[in-house]
């Protein structure tokens, strides 16, 4: 079985982005990108069912522009077999990020496609169920447990309830939530080690995938700040407030 | 004209708040019509809770063994057989709801807005990106359907109604994929107020330091007939179950009091709580950016301060 996982490149969790002053969009220049935290969680799992003997091959995917190869080069040295950079300056959409990805699933006919339930720029939290729409497969969003046992998969997942378990045929398509695993530390000799790995680059305008970017993004502005409120120096201090705000 | 379908959120014959919170941000848009779908394997007693929100004007019903469970692989496909006429199909941004809609988004062909906190027209939103950290007004095409989650945080629920809308059983026909299949859910939450509608929410964090002692926070929630949340990193270490987490990828809620206790206030954390009535915070480092966004700040230790407080509000 072949494990296909989506990265992709975004701003570092640990950025505070800001809005533009003229509200044309975020300021993102210059700062740090890194794999989507979802998506690393992501390839983690796949390494492990790789390396459990339970997958030959574990391929990175990104769509992006030319330097979500750092991305790529990171999975390749989380440990990933190779990488497909699917090349675009555009920003694109979730339904275009899932076509293309159903394109790649055609070709490469994985068992398994694992995915970030979010990415963190869009927070949008669509393109996994998109993905398993279009190739009309069973999708197991926001997975904290994933067992694999032969054509099947036992997928645990966050919901607002609690942990629901699903059992879905393979091929699945599954997106991770943050409690899923710990993904490792990328170590010096396997960076030299990826430096060898296949690395695809294709251009996205060759795909001859058709355009799911319909939404236009045409303002952005800060959200509403809280104010800072009193602080209160004790316990008796504390109920009083609250009283004086009618909440006990 | 609008006309809108919302996908009903239930479970155990109770329909989830959530879907009167949808009502709310539908019947923000001028002139729209709004009816809620209920998919369930006898849906005659949620049919009739829907009935009853304000401001919907029909309730469609389809009965089918298949929605035992509310699995998307089994709804996707039903919606998709209703959603003929309609030009906008609502969800909640509840697991539930952002577990199915991208699916009838992407059958449609058509984007999906996620997250809708504010309705600017009938294609136009307002909806939040960056963890929060930046608002984004989203134009959807004006020749497709609009699929879009819900942001509950947002809305109030929509009120009853003085009287029931109709109720109409679909015939439509669809095929229930057999290749997802339900196992079980594991619920971790208790009988306590349920964390997305309570009215009062206490959560603790890291600083709890053990599943034994998290039982702190959930006696002052008691006291205070609250709802109990947690930070991720209450979570991750085992302190608290995972239906607890408040924050950007756990839940965004919004009630009239949000007590924080050995919470540093991460910006993923924050996101889920902007929307509450009155923060209190309570921690020991004065530096705390909780204390940024607090209406009360409180610098202390949680292990003097909450038995202390349980104390004062007398239970
Ligand atoms: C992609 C991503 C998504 C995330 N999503 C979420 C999310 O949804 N929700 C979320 O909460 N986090 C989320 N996080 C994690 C977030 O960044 C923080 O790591 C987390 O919120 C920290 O939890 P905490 O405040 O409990 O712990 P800490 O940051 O360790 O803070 C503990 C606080 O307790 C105080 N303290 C210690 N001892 C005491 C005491 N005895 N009395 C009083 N105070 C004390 C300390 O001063 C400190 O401020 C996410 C992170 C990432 C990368
Ligand atoms: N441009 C992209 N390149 C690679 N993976 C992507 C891309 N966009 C989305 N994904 C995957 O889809 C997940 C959910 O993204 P989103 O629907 O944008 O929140 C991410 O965590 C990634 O795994």
């Amino acid at each position: 079985m072949k494990i296909l996982v989506a990265l992709k490149r975004v701003v570092d969790y640990q950025v505070r982005v800001q809005v533009k002053p003229d509200g044309s969009g975020v300021a993102i220049d210059g700062v740090k990108m890194s794999i989507n935290p979802f998506d690393e969680i992501a390839l983690e799992e796949a390494l492990r069912i790789r390396d459990a003997g339970k997958a030959e091959e574990v391929i990175a995917v990104t769509i992006g522009p030319q330097q979500a190869m750092q991305q790529l080069d990171s999975g390749l040295a989380m440990g990933a077999n190779r990488g497909i950079l699917v090349k675009t300056d555009k920003a694109i959409q979730p339904l275009t990020a899932a076509r293309v990805l159903a394109q790649l699933v055609e070709k490469e006919q994985p068992g398994l496609v694992l995915l970030g339930k979010q990415a963190i720029d869009d927070d949008c939290n669509q393109t996994p169920q998109m993905l398993a729409a279009l190739l009309d497969r069973p999708q197991a969003t926001f997975a904290s447990k994933v067992e694999i046992d032969g054509q099947s998969a036992t997928v645990t997942r966050e919901v607002d309830a609690g942990l629901e378990t699903l059992s879905v045929d393979l091929p699945a398509v599954i997106s991770t939530d943050l409690r899923l695993n710990t993904p490792r530390f990328i170590k010096l000799p396997d960076i030299m080690k990826a430096k060898s790995k296949p690395r695809e680059v294709i251009e996205l305008d060759s795909l001859g995938v058709e355009s799911g970017d319909h939404l236009s993004y045409t303002r952005y502005e800060p959200p509403a700040q809280r104010q800072k409120g009193e602080m209160v120096a004790d316990v008796p201090a504390l109920v009083a407030a609250l009283q004086a705000k009618g909440l006990i | 004209m609008s006309k809108i379908l919302i996908i009903a959120e239930h479970a155990g014959g109770q329909l989830n708040p959530s879907t009167a919170k949808c009502v709310s941000c539908a019947s923000g848009i001028e002139g729209a019509s709004v009816e809620i779908l209920v998919l369930a394997a006898d849906p005659a007693a949620v049919a009739t809770q829907a009935a009853g929100i304000a401001g919907v004007s029909k309730v469609v019903t389809l009965a089918n063994a298949a929605f035992e469970q509310a699995t998307a692989a089994a709804y996707a496909p039903a919606v998709l057989a209703v959603a003929e006429g309609y030009s906008h199909i609502f969800g909640p941004s509840t697991t539930f709801g952002k577990d199915l809609m991208p699916r009838i988004a992407a059958k449609l062909g058509v984007s999906q807005v996620s997250d809708i906190m504010e309705v600017l027209g009938s294609h136009e939103y307002k909806r939040p990106i960056y963890a929060g950290n930046a608002i984004a007004s989203v134009q959807a095409p004006a020749g497709q359907t609009v699929v879009a989650t819900v942001r509950t945080a947002s809305y109030q629920a929509a009120k009853s109604a003085d009287a029931a809308a109709p109720v109409e059983a679909s015939t439509a026909s669809f095929e229930a994929p057999a290749h997802t299949r339900f196992v079980g859910l594991e619920s971790g939450g208790g009988d306590r107020p349920d964390l997305q509608t309570a009215a009062k929410v206490v959560s603790g964090g890291r600083a709890l330091a053990s599943e034994e002692n998290f039982k702190l926070i959930y006696d002052l929630a008691d006291a205070f007939k609250a709802g109990v949340g947690a930070s991720r990193a209450a979570v991750d270490a085992g302190y608290a179950p995972n239906d607890m987490q408040v924050g950007q990828t756990g839940k965004i809620i919004a009630p009239d009091l949000y007590i924080a206790i050995g919470i540093s206030g991460a910006i993923q954390h924050l996101t889920g709580i902007k929307d509450a009535g009155t923060i209190v915070a309570i921690n020991k480092d004065p530096e705390a950016p909780i204390f940024e966004v607090a209406d009360i700040g409180l610098v202390g230790d949680l292990f003097k301060v909450i038995p202390e407080l349980q104390t004062a509000i007398g239970k």
